[in-house]
């Protein structure tokens, strides 16, 4: 059991700004929420991988299919840069993945909505990734060693995939009138989506505190939402988009845009696994890691199988 | 469904790259590999896919020996009492000083 005085001195070192590594000591609770949330962390960026690599085949050009190409193989490396440091709390990547594949371990919600179009490629780019920037930012700075150096990696490239996307939109949107309209059509979907994977507001946020007080965020849900809004506003208005909120004002006093109410009755279905893509994810991943079990097996019998000729030739 | 693929879970293996032509090598992260071999081409595709080494180390993770953070204070205390080794435990003329 934890006591009083570990506590004490694990809450004076995150205090201090400390940074906690995997050896070092920690409330079993800390461990629980951290494997938690950087699997789900790992997971949406596996999973973040389908709806893009949908369009691979179909990309307008040479030059969008290398870049989404190089784009999909980056979400693969950043689902692994945090398999990779989850495993450092003492958990087996085999549970972690099995978890979310037979279990109920979460993923972001905004990842079970369809690609229709190559401007939800563009769109994508532009507010899954922008959001996604804003909330990485600040886990770069997260208690937890290896979280932190995970997402300050995860960083670095992640500027790649927005700015590749707001280019190509901003491409869209001074294009062909058939061009804008595909182009707004997409932020109209998605902004709302985008919103909500900040996750619920604070009131209604429980384990917003706890992972606060241990230095795992640093800001709330609503923190983070209200600067991606004002930062979105902007971007959107230079490149000739319309936001889908006719609430949407600016607020003199506190230098912010007010929004409109979220449709948490749709997040809340998605979270539950009735979004539109749910059950095809799931489908998806299934596949691909049952597939896959042949080839893990064979490439380890190889392994095992040189080792033993080695053993003999020498 | 577990039980079918317990054995499959390839080894992990730390990952080490050298930044640059001269520097020392650093920590980046882990890999699953079968073997040696797919440890490093793993390594190089999830850790440097820009250019972050010029060179790449991959140990076995169970080969690593490390301190314990328990023991942290006694096992580094015999650098503590020792500020002879520390350039600036020495005082030498000013003008000396001066000219470098």
């Amino acid at each position: 059991m934890d006591t009083q005085k570990q506590l004490d001195e694990f809450q004076q070192r995150i205090d201090n700004g400390e940074k906690i590594e995997p050896k070092d000591w920690m409330p079993e609770r800390y461990r629980k929420q951290l494997i938690r949330i950087m699997s789900q962390h790992a997971h949406s960026e596996i999973v973040g991988m389908l709806p893009e690599s949908n369009w691979i085949t179909r990309a307008p050009s040479l030059k969008r299919k290398m870049v989404l190409l190089a784009k999909v193989q980056d979400e693969a490396g950043h689902g692994l840069y945090l398999y990779s440091g989850t495993e450092t709390l003492g958990v087996e990547r085999r549970e972690l993945v099995e978890d979310y594949i037979y279990g109920n371990a979460k993923y972001s919600s905004i990842f079970n909505y369809p690609t229709l179009t190559y401007a939800d490629i563009c769109v994508i780019g532009w507010l899954v990734d922008g959001a996604a920037i804003v909330n990485q930012t600040m886990l770069a700075k997260s208690s937890y060693g290896p979280y932190a150096r995970a997402n300050i990696r995860i960083c670095k490239e992640e500027s790649f995939h927005k700015k590749q996307g707001y280019e190509m939109l901003a491409k869209m949107t001074s294009g062909t009138p058939e061009q804008k309209r595909m182009a707004q059509d997409a932020v109209n979907r998605w902004w709302w989506p985008t919103l909500m994977m900040f996750g619920p507001h604070d009131t209604d946020s429980p384990n917003s505190a706890e992972l606060i007080k241990w230095g795992v965020k640093t800001k709330t849900n609503d923190e983070l939402r209200q600067s991606f809004v004002d930062r979105m506003v902007m971007e959107a208005e230079a490149i000739d988009v319309t936001l889908p909120d006719p609430d949407m004002k600016y607020n003199e006093k506190t230098g912010h845009w007010e929004f409109g109410e979220i449709p948490w009755d749709e997040f809340w279905s998605v979270v539950k696994g009735d979004g539109p893509m749910n059950r095809e994810r799931i489908k998806a991943r299934r596949k691909a890691y049952e597939e896959g079990e042949w080839v893990r097996e064979a490439a380890m019998q190889y392994a095992r199988k040189k080792k033993l000729k080695e053993g003999k030739a020498s | 469904m577990s039980d079918d693929t317990k054995n499959t879970e390839w080894p992990l293996w730390e990952v080490f790259y050298q930044p640059k032509d001269g520097k020392p090598f650093e920590h980046a992260g882990s890999v699953h590999a079968p073997d040696a071999e797919m440890a490093l081409q793993n390594a190089r595709d999830t850790y440097a896919r820009r250019n972050e080494g010029i060179a790449l180390w991959i140990v076995p993770s169970d080969q690593i020996i490390a301190s314990t953070p328990e023991d942290v204070g006694p096992f580094f205390d015999p650098a503590n009492d020792k500020p002879y080794r520390h350039p600036q435990f020495y005082s030498v003329p000013r003008a000396v000083k001066k000219r470098k």
